[in-house]
């Protein structure tokens, strides 16, 4: 693993974000636009409030959570879209860059973009709803990470997807993170869903972020078993995927797929 | 003589039924020039991109610099570029921006200066804030070369260089190449469909059809042995018969 690698694919992204007005305004566009429709629902929701406490901390809470996850996701998955709408894939693999190298620069990314997001949504709950998302406290940020990391093995494995069967999958770069959401429980608890969607959520990493979320907002505790199955799982799909990623990765070369990915 | 530093053996790609390169064995050696000749299809890309070690060979060896190709990547790849036609660079960045993403790619330092001499060299100094998009096909093929020297590279794999470029420009472009060859003992593996440029280039040429090698030697070597006075007329008649056993 190389830096001077991946600080390369890193100022190759910075030099287009720099210049591309449409790519800096999706960063704030969609979470803001997301934020004003959900932040509005909330008030509204919130004059029930007698029946339903700490709806702002709720939803706004889940909402902004949501947009890491997401993020997360999208850094990943735009990077490489990115090469492949520049048809730059065959310069960075005939160059001694890694696979590993490649993803470390994604993830890298990944992370710039969901603190960019994360700026602009905090500041417009702030502005728009006087909510400040650090009142749930530092207990928050563990389960932040987990969050993004998350977001990594989404992004990985469509990424995958998208190497291995081309642009016809390239809108999972936008949808494969909404298959994940109902089973999140993002804006509901988990015991909402039946018996079997549960069990099929408990392995979603993301599930026990928000079920972390929801109990550090109603008990004020840190709930330890949440984060700990969050860790575990993200462990464990991380690792299964970046393994998964690196097969796919030989399988489209001895295909000859990686210097047709784009056309 | 001088040693190989590309050998090739018993190189095969296979595509489920279809077989792309067939059993392609040749060496390079150091400071020397080949010329990779073929119709289309016949398997050239496929072999250079084999090369680069963007397409993983059915069977057969690559050994570059002495190494074995599938245990040395890195190694390898940090010493060889390539320019092709059919490869783009990222359009929103200036050309400037995409160079300096490849020298960092490949390590290199002084890449200002670097850029400063390779952008002089190729006559880029007018586009050279320019944004890649804007490029016309001559000047996005001109960076496309920037992009291949600006590392000094010791390989070097040249898909149809001066495709695209106008003959002047190509003139200089055949001049640059052949001066760093002189100057640094450059290896290349060249392809065109120019045929003049292929005997002015090519210490020896290969000719592919059907993914084998169906002749090889020098320019003048090939056409005594098919009677003709013209490479392109040994072109033709090499691509309009099928290959030898």
């Amino acid at each position: 693993m190389k830096l001077h690698r991946i600080a390369a694919l890193l100022s190759r992204h910075l030099y287009l974000y720099k210049r591309s007005f449409p790519r800096v305004l999706e960063i704030v566009y969609w979470p803001f636009v997301d934020l004003l429709i959900w932040g509005f629902i909330t008030l509204y929701l919130a004059q029930f409030k007698a029946a339903l406490p700490n709806f702002v901390l709720f939803f706004l809470g889940a909402l902004i959570l949501w947009d890491v996850l997401f993020r997360a996701q999208q850094g990943i998955t735009i990077s490489f879209l990115e090469e492949i709408w520049s048809r730059n894939l065959m310069n960075l693999f005939a160059s001694p860059l890694t696979t590993g190298e490649f993803l470390a620069a994604t993830m890298i990314l990944s992370v710039s973009k969901v603190l960019a997001v994360s700026c602009v949504t905090v500041l417009a709950a702030l502005a728009f709803y006087s909510f400040n998302i650090f009142v749930l406290g530092v207990s928050l940020i563990p389960f932040i990470l987990n969050l993004v990391i998350a977001g990594w093995c989404i992004g990985v494995l469509t990424t995958g997807l998208i190497m291995r069967y081309g642009q016809e999958v390239e809108v999972l770069a936008w949808g494969m993170v909404f298959l994940f959401q109902p089973i999140s429980c993002v804006f509901y608890p988990l015991s909402v869903l039946p018996d079997w969607l549960q069990a099929i959520a408990r392995l979603n990493p993301a599930t026990h972020v928000f079920e972390g979320m929801r109990a550090v907002i109603t008990a004020g505790t840190f709930p330890a078993h949440n984060l700990a199955w969050a860790v575990g799982l993200n462990a464990v799909y991380l690792t299964v995927l970046i393994v998964w990623f690196h097969v796919m990765f030989a399988a489209c070369k001895d295909k000859g797929l990686l210097v047709r990915v784009g056309e | 003589m001088a040693e190989p530093i590309v050998q090739v053996r018993n190189l095969t790609k296979r595509f489920g039924d279809f077989t792309a390169v067939d059993g392609v064995s040749f060496d390079i050696r150091q400071g020397e020039i080949l010329g990779l000749l073929g119709p289309n299809g016949a398997g050239k890309t496929t072999s250079i991109q084999m090369l680069l070690g963007l397409i993983t060979p059915t069977a057969g060896e690559i050994r570059i610099f002495g190494l074995p190709f599938d245990r040395h990547r890195e190694e390898i790849l940090g010493r060889v570029n390539f320019s092709s036609t059919y490869v783009s660079m990222p359009q929103a960045l200036t050309v400037e921006e995409n160079l300096r993403v490849v020298g960092k790619l490949y390590g290199m330092d002084r890449i200002t200066s670097r850029i400063d001499d390779i952008v002089k060299r190729l006559e880029m100094e007018e586009f050279r804030t320019k944004i890649t998009r804007k490029l016309s096909s001559g000047q996005m093929t001109r960076l496309s070369l920037a992009k291949a020297f600006l590392t000094a590279p010791k390989v070097l794999f040249l898909d149809e260089p001066t495709a695209s470029l106008d003959p002047d420009i190509a003139d200089k472009t055949r001049a640059l190449i052949k001066e760093i060859r002189r100057s640094t003992g450059l290896t290349v593996l060249y392809t065109s469909h120019n045929m003049r440029e292929m005997e002015e280039m090519s210490d020896r040429i290969i000719f592919l059809q059907r993914g084998r090698i169906v002749a090889e030697g020098t320019s003048e070597a090939i056409k005594a042995v098919y009677g003709e006075a013209d490479l392109e007329d040994v072109f033709l008649k090499l691509a309009r018969t099928a290959p030898r056993a």
